[in-house]
């Protein structure tokens, strides 16, 4: 089936396959959404965009087919098609699926503009996926456009409480000051180097004459990119915007966009600026270590449970941060493995708050959950194994995801960096287990409201299935998930800096 | 004369620039921003680049200014307040301005000449534009449409009120 697409369409085409495919679907959507008459439920669109969702992961898988030939970029050298490349297409698929499932059976019934939520999300996804494929800056730039404009109107979307509109004007004024900083950037290193593609770059930066202007423009865009990963000191806005937004939204939006520019703080440092190495080391160190400390000293003070996971997800970015400290190819290694578990447990545990608090966010604090595990056990028991994983205890993703980055890390010479780390860790597995213990407490006598959510649907099930699978193969066999990120860290590096014997996990 | 207008213009684009950052008033700070986009434009077109300048003056000065002072009326923004969050932002965000000020006009005077961009002397007609712009840049271009199709969608699915609502309207 693989060669057969191979010889079937033009290879520029197939490059961009899974977005075509994520784009005709958000089309097809909106037009099937207008042509229904109003009074119409538009859950199914829901199920035509998870299948969408599903054709696109299809054909990113089928994309493998696409690394027999010796040319890698197409559209004049705009996009590559990579193992790293279809790691994260693969990764932001899945996720965007989870969600679609989770939304599909959570969103309120009629009255919420369902057509146009699953649009944005389909279209988001678009711009997600080109974005870690984009090789040329201004693809970057407006694939990143793309990600954020649908996740800013995503974040908004209940409008009759007062949060949501509050949490998306929020949103869409930081993420626009960020981009602002992020397309400056870009504007500097074509002034310096007289070029907007990456691999150019890389070579201009030997030998271009600005240095000046090239650590400007680095500086520039880290901030762009650290903004959208919610990294210290860039995080401020993360809190409000994920108790304003609804919580499915959440579970997207602290997960997909984050891996995107995850990929993208990846190609940006090792594809464009490998030489400045010894500048942006110790600078994303000192960021990890604050984005470790603020995030979960904050958490730890929390009452409400999407801000005490906003707060983690900062932490989590931090973790995630520290793994650039490695040498080589293992520090992207292990932060492509971080994404890919952190992806996994945060999206499903985001699933389970949805069903525990509902959409609108009635039962929205800590000492809400009281009780969870014996009125519904399954809800219980699935959001403790997230938080398990979350802290990091063996068996789960999160335990490895912890260990990849802390090990390169160590390898990588900054043993003060993973004392922080581990005293970190310490810290944050506190707020987990309060969390957890209000989860197994017996409830009180007059008990309040059970979970929201009951009975639970067949879609949200499949998500929440998902979810906990991938934890737990992320958490027992990380072998294959880990060898194809060594594969795409080892094609995007720059040859001068390959480390091949490296890989010290296998 | 070239260096005449040069300097004429380029004083404008600065005091304009200046002039939006010290107005208090939103409407105020908008008409200057018109003033320096307008200037920037007369740069452009003494540098030979007559399609920028004529984009310039439509797009900026015209499209997304009118946009603007419209926002700004129908928000109907008043004198802006200095609260201390904005004392905090200046305390930062001055120097780092100034930092990269400094950065520029260190490279621009240490270089003699930057250089020649790519697009540099080369391509200023329309037709090389929009030759570099449907093929080298066809990607991104097309893309863009995905990007106006869901700011659209966007606006739509966040100003439209909920269904109930809209029914009663519909007698």
């Amino acid at each position: 089936m693989t060669l057969d697409l191979l010889h079937l369409m033009p290879t520029d085409l197939f490059r961009i396959l899974p977005e075509v495919v994520l784009t005709i679907t958000g089309v097809l959507i909106m037009l099937v959404d207008a042509s229904l008459p109003p009074h119409v439920d538009r859950r199914n669109l829901g199920w035509l965009a998870a299948l969408g969702t599903v054709f696109a992961l299809l054909a990113s898988q089928a994309q493998l087919a696409l690394l027999q030939l010796a040319e890698r970029t197409g559209f004049y050298g705009t996009v590559e098609t990579s193992t790293f490349s279809i790691f994260f297409h693969v990764l932001i698929c899945g996720i965007v699926l989870v969600t679609l499932l989770i939304a599909l059976d959570t969103l309120p019934e009629n009255g919420h503009h369902k057509g146009e939520f699953f649009a944005l999300i389909t279209f988001g996804a678009v711009g997600m996926c080109l974005l870690t494929s984009a090789v040329e800056l201004l693809v970057v730039f407006i694939a990143l456009e793309i990600s954020s404009i649908a996740t800013y109107v995503l974040a908004g979307y209940r409008k009759e409480n007062g949060r949501g509109p509050e949490a998306a004007i929020k949103y869409f004024l930081l993420g626009s000051f960020a981009t602002g900083f992020f397309l400056y950037g870009i504007a500097m290193v074509f002034g310096a180097t007289g070029s907007t593609v990456i691999s150019e770059i890389a070579t201009r930066v030997h030998t271009g004459g600005h240095p000046g202007l090239i650590l400007l423009a680095l500086g520039l865009m880290l901030v762009g990119i650290l903004f959208k990963v919610s990294a210290a000191p860039f995080h401020i806005w993360t809190p409000d915007v994920y108790e304003g937004a609804p919580s499915p939204v959440v579970a997207l939006m602290s997960t997909a966009p984050k891996a995107a520019a995850f990929a993208l703080l990846i190609r940006i440092l090792y594809g464009a600026f490998p030489a400045l190495q010894p500048i942006w080391t110790p600078l994303l160190w000192l960021v990890a270590v604050l984005s470790m400390t603020v995030g979960n000293l904050a958490a730890l003070r929390q009452h409400n449970v999407k801000r005490m996971l906003a707060y983690s997800s900062i932490a989590h970015a931090g973790y995630l941060i520290a793994a650039f400290a490695g040498a080589g190819n293992t520090g992207i290694t292990a932060a492509c493995f971080y994404t890919a578990a952190y992806a996994s447990m945060n999206v499903g545990a985001f699933a389970v708050v949805t069903l525990i608090s509902g959409y609108e966010d009635e039962l929205p604090l800590i000492k809400d959950f009281r009780g969870v595990l014996y009125r519904t056990p399954v809800l219980g028991g699935a959001l403790i194994f997230f938080l398990i994983s979350l802290i990091g205890i063996p068996f789960t993703g999160g335990f490895f995801g912890k260990f990849f980055s802390f090990t390169t890390a160590m390898g990588g010479g900054a043993v003060w960096l993973v004392l922080i780390g581990l005293l970190n860790s310490g810290l944050a597995a506190a707020y987990y287990l309060r969390l957890i213990v209000s989860i197994a407490q017996k409830p009180e006598g007059e008990s309040p409201v059970p979970p929201v959510a009951q009975p639970i649907g067949v879609a949200v099930s499949a998500a929440l299935m998902l979810a906990i699978a991938a934890t737990l193969v992320l958490g027992i066999a990380p072998g294959e998930v880990l060898k194809n990120a060594a594969e795409g860290a080892y094609e995007l590096m720059p040859h001068s800096m390959q480390m091949v014997n490296s890989l010290v996990f296998f | 004369m070239h260096l005449i207008l040069f300097i004429l213009f380029a004083g404008l684009a600065i005091a304009g620039a200046l002039n939006m950052l010290l107005q208090k008033h939103p409407i105020n700070s908008a008409l200057s921003l018109i003033v320096v986009m307008t200037s920037l434009a007369v740069l452009y077109l003494m540098l030979g680049a007559e399609f920028l300048a004529a984009a310039q003056v439509i797009v900026y000065a015209g499209a997304i200014m009118v946009l603007f002072t419209f926002v700004v009326m129908l928000l109907n923004a008043g004198r802006e307040e200095r609260t201390l969050g904005s004392k905090a932002s200046w305390s930062v965000g001055f120097p780092a301005a100034v930092a990269i000020l400094a950065i520029i006009a260190s490279v621009i005077l240490k270089a003699q000449g930057l250089g020649n961009a790519m697009l540099g002397d080369k391509i200023t007609s329309t037709e090389q534009v929009s030759a570099v712009l449907f093929k080298e840049l066809v990607l991104p271009f097309e893309v863009t449409s995905v990007l106006v199709l869901i700011a659209i969608l966007g606006a739509v699915a966040l100003a439209r009120r909920g269904d109930g609502e809209e029914r009663k309207d519909r007698r």
